[in-house]
C-alpha cells in the first residue's frame, strides 16, 4: 500500500479541489466568505476523504466558531465532538484541538483544528458558543493536559484526583506508571 | 399500533401536582440546602454514576455529575493495538450496543482505507439488520430499567424476555451474546448460520405483540404519566446547544437522525420514519423510543426480505482475512493470512470521522492514522457522555424522585461515558 498518492489535497478555501461529496460543494462559497472575513486567521484548508478540515489560529477560534454557528448559509449548530491530539514529542506545535461541527439544518460536517504549542498549552474555551464543549474540554484537559482559557469549571473529569500527568500524551506510559 | 399512544392518551389534571412543586420551590432557599451523594452504587444511576445533589427539602437546587469510575483508558489502549484488535475494545464501551460500536469503528477505518464502497450488499444488509436488532435490544433494556426505576417491576421481566431472543440470535451468529465483535474491516468474518433467517423471522413475527403488551402496561398508565409528563423538560435549542443527540433530541422536537442526515450502509434505501415528539419531557423521550422500536422492526423486515446469498467480504486480500477453505489450497491466501495475523494491515496516513446513529445518539469514531498498522489516535464520541451533560439543566427545580425518572429517560451507559 503506497502512501504517496494518499497525501491530503491541500487547497485554498476559494479554490477547493473538486470533491464528490455534497458537503464540500454546498459549503464552498461559505468557506470562501469565511476566509475573506478572517483572512490570515484561516491558516489552511484541507479536503481529504470527503471531509473538510480548517486550521484556525488560536486567537480567532471563538469568533470563527460563532460565525460558523450563526451564518445562515452554514448554521453549524451542533458541536458533535471535541478532542485533543498529541502529535508526538518532536512535532511542533505538539498539540492540536480538533472540533467536529455539524449543521443540522444543512447536513454539512466541518472539522476545525487549532494548533497548541507545548510551552503555552492553552486554547480558548468554546463553552460560550457551544455549551456542550464544557465536558469535552474537561476531558481534553484531563487526558491531554490542554488548558482552556476562561473555562467555567476546568477540573479533571475521568481520571482519579490523585493521578498526576495526562494519560493520552504520547510520553505517558501504557503500564507501570 | 400507532393509534395506541395518541388518541387514547388520558388527559390528566396536573394542577395539584404542579401546586405541590411550586410550593416546594417557594420554600427553597439555598441557606438550608443540603448536599447528598447519590451513587456510585445507587441502582437507579444505571452503573457507577455519582450525582452530587444539592437539595432543599425535596427540591433539587443543583446537580453535579461525577463520572470516571469506569475509566480504563480505552482510547490509550487503542493506540497500542492493531486496527483489527480494536474491534474487541469497542464492544466494551457501550455494552448494550456492541454491534453499533463495531459498525462505527470499522466504518471509520474503511473510510481511511478508501474501501467503504467495496463492501458487498449482503454484508451491508446484515450490518443494518444486526444493528437494528441491537437498537431493539438496547431500547428493551432502557424500557425495562426505566420502568423499574419508576416502580413498574413486571415490565422489566417482559423486556428481558424479548431481549433474550435477540441475544440468542447473536449467539447463533457469532457465539457472543454481548461482546459480539462480529463486524470486521472490509465486511464480516464469516456468514450467518443457515438457521439465521428463521430465527430472525420468528422474532420479527412475535415482537409486535410484545410491543403492544408494553404499551398496555405503561403508555396510558396514569401513575407512569404522572411521574413522567412535564418532568425534565428540555427545549430543542437547549438540546442542540448541549450536544444532545438521539431519542433525547428527537423528544425535544428536532428531527435529526444520522441515518437520515448522513446515510450509511444503504439506509437511504429503507423505508422508515424518524419519530419526533414536541414536549421534550421524560414522557416524550419514552414515546420516541417506543415508536423507534416499531421503525427498527420495519427496517429489520425490509433487510431480511432483501437478504440474498452473496459475498460477505470486500475483495481486498491485504485487508480482509481469506476463507479457511481457500487457505488450505492457495499459497497466496496462506501468505495473506499469515501477514494479516502477524503484522496486521497498514492504513494510509490521514484522518476520518465517521458517525452512526447508535441506540443512544450520534456515535462517532475519530481516527488519525500515521500510516502504520495501529491508530495514531482514536477518539470516541459517545452519545451517553454528551447526553449526561444535560442532567443539571433537566434536574434543577425538579423533585428528588424526578431525578431517577430523568436519568432513566436519558438512557446512559457508563461504560461508554468513562471509556
Amino acid at each position: 500500500m503506497s502512501n504517496a498518492e494518499a497525501s491530503p489535497v491541500v487547497a485554498s478555501a476559494d479554490g477547493l479541489a473538486a470533491d464528490d461529496l455534497a458537503l464540500v460543494k454546498g459549503a464552498t462559497d461559505a468557506l470562501a466568505r469565511l476566509r475573506q472575513r478572517f483572512q490570515s486567521a484561516i491558516e489552511q484548508v484541507i479536503a481529504h476523504n470527503g471531509e473538510v478540515t480548517v486550521y484556525v489560529a488560536r486567537a480567532a477560534l471563538v469568533d470563527v466558531a460563532r460565525y460558523l454557528r450563526d451564518e445562515p448559509k452554514l448554521l453549524f449548530n451542533l458541536l458533535s465532538d471535541l478532542c485533543g491530539v498529541d502529535r508526538g514529542l518532536e512535532a511542533d506545535p505538539r498539540f492540536e484541538v480538533v472540533y467536529h461541527l455539524f449543521s443540522i439544518p444543512h447536513g454539512y460536517r466541518l472539522r476545525l483544528k487549532t494548533r497548541v504549542p507545548e510551552n503555552d498549552c492553552e486554547a480558548p474555551t468554546l463553552v460560550g458558543v457551544y455549551p456542550t464543549a464544557e465536558w469535552h474540554e474537561r476531558e481534553a484537559f484531563d487526558l491531554m493536559g490542554i488548558r482552556f482559557t476562561n473555562h467555567p469549571d476546568l477540573r479533571k473529569i475521568l481520571t482519579p484526583d490523585d493521578l498526576e500527568g495526562h494519560p493520552l500524551r504520547k510520553d505517558f506510559p501504557l503500564q507501570g506508571y | 399500533m400507532s393509534s395506541l399512544h395518541h388518541s387514547n392518551v388520558i388527559e390528566l389534571d396536573y394542577a395539584p401536582q404542579q401546586k405541590i412543586r411550586e410550593m416546594l420551590r417557594e420554600r427553597s432557599a439555598l441557606d438550608n440546602a443540603i448536599t447528598v451523594s447519590m451513587g456510585p452504587q445507587h441502582p437507579s444511576t444505571h452503573g457507577v454514576l455519582r450525582l452530587e445533589l444539592t437539595l432543599d427539602g425535596e427540591t433539587v437546587v443543583n446537580v453535579k455529575p461525577d463520572i470516571g469510575y469506569l475509566h480504563t483508558g480505552m482510547e490509550k489502549q487503542m493506540e497500542t493495538k492493531k486496527y483489527q484488535q480494536n474491534i474487541v475494545i469497542t464492544d466494551r464501551m457501550d455494552y448494550l450496543n456492541p454491534m453499533g460500536n463495531n459498525l462505527g469503528y470499522v466504518m471509520a477505518v474503511e473510510k481511511l482505507l478508501g474501501i467503504a464502497r467495496d463492501i458487498p450488499p449482503r454484508a451491508q444488509t446484515l450490518r443494518v439488520l444486526l444493528t437494528e436488532l441491537q437498537r431493539l435490544a438496547s431500547h428493551l433494556v432502557w424500557l425495562g430499567t426505566h420502568a423499574l426505576d419508576l416502580g413498574a417491576m413486571s415490565l422489566f421481566f417482559y423486556c428481558f424476555r424479548e431481549r433474550e431472543k435477540i441475544l440468542n440470535i447473536y449467539e447463533a451468529v457469532c457465539g457472543g451474546r454481548m461482546t459480539v465483535s462480529y463486524f470486521r474491516v472490509g465486511g464480516l468474518p464469516y456468514d450467518v448460520p443457515p438457521s439465521f433467517n428463521r430465527l430472525v423471522r420468528d422474532f420479527l413475527d412475535e415482537f409486535p405483540a410484545a410491543l403492544r403488551e408494553y404499551h398496555t402496561l405503561l403508555t396510558n398508565n396514569p401513575i407512569f404519566q404522572k411521574r413522567t409528563r412535564g418532568v425534565g423538560v428540555l427545549s430543542g435549542e437547549d438540546a442542540i446547544a448541549l450536544g444532545v443527540t438521539g431519542p433525547a433530541l428527537r423528544g425535544s422536537g428536532v428531527a435529526h437522525d444520522v441515518r437520515r442526515a448522513e446515510p450509511y450502509c444503504g439506509y437511504e434505501t429503507y423505508d422508515f420514519d424518524i419519530p419526533v415528539e414536541r414536549d421534550g419531557d421524560v414522557y416524550a423521550r419514552y414515546l420516541v423510543r417506543m415508536r423507534e422500536m416499531e421503525e427498527s422492526l420495519k427496517i429489520c423486515q425490509q433487510a431480511l426480505d432483501r437478504l440474498k446469498p452473496g459475498p460477505i467480504k470486500a475483495d481486498s486480500p491485504k485487508i480482509v482475512l481469506p476463507d479457511r477453505e481457500e487457505m488450505k489450497h492457495q499459497m497466496d491466501a496462506l501468505i495473506h493470512h499469515f501477514l494479516l495475523a502477524a503484522y496486521g494491515f497498514s492504513v494510509p496516513p490521514g484522518e476520518a470521522y465517521h458517525a452512526i446513529e447508535g441506540s443512544k445518539g450520534e456515535l462517532g469514531f475519530y481516527i488519525i492514522s500515521d500510516g502504520s498498522e495501529r491508530p495514531f489516535r482514536c477518539h470516541v464520541r459517545g452519545p451517553s457522555f454528551v447526553n449526561l451533560q444535560a442532567i443539571p439543566k433537566l434536574c434543577q427545580g425538579a423533585l428528588l424522585a424526578d431525578v431517577v425518572a430523568i436519568i432513566g429517560s436519558l438512557d446512559i451507559v457508563l461504560g461508554e461515558i468513562d471509556r
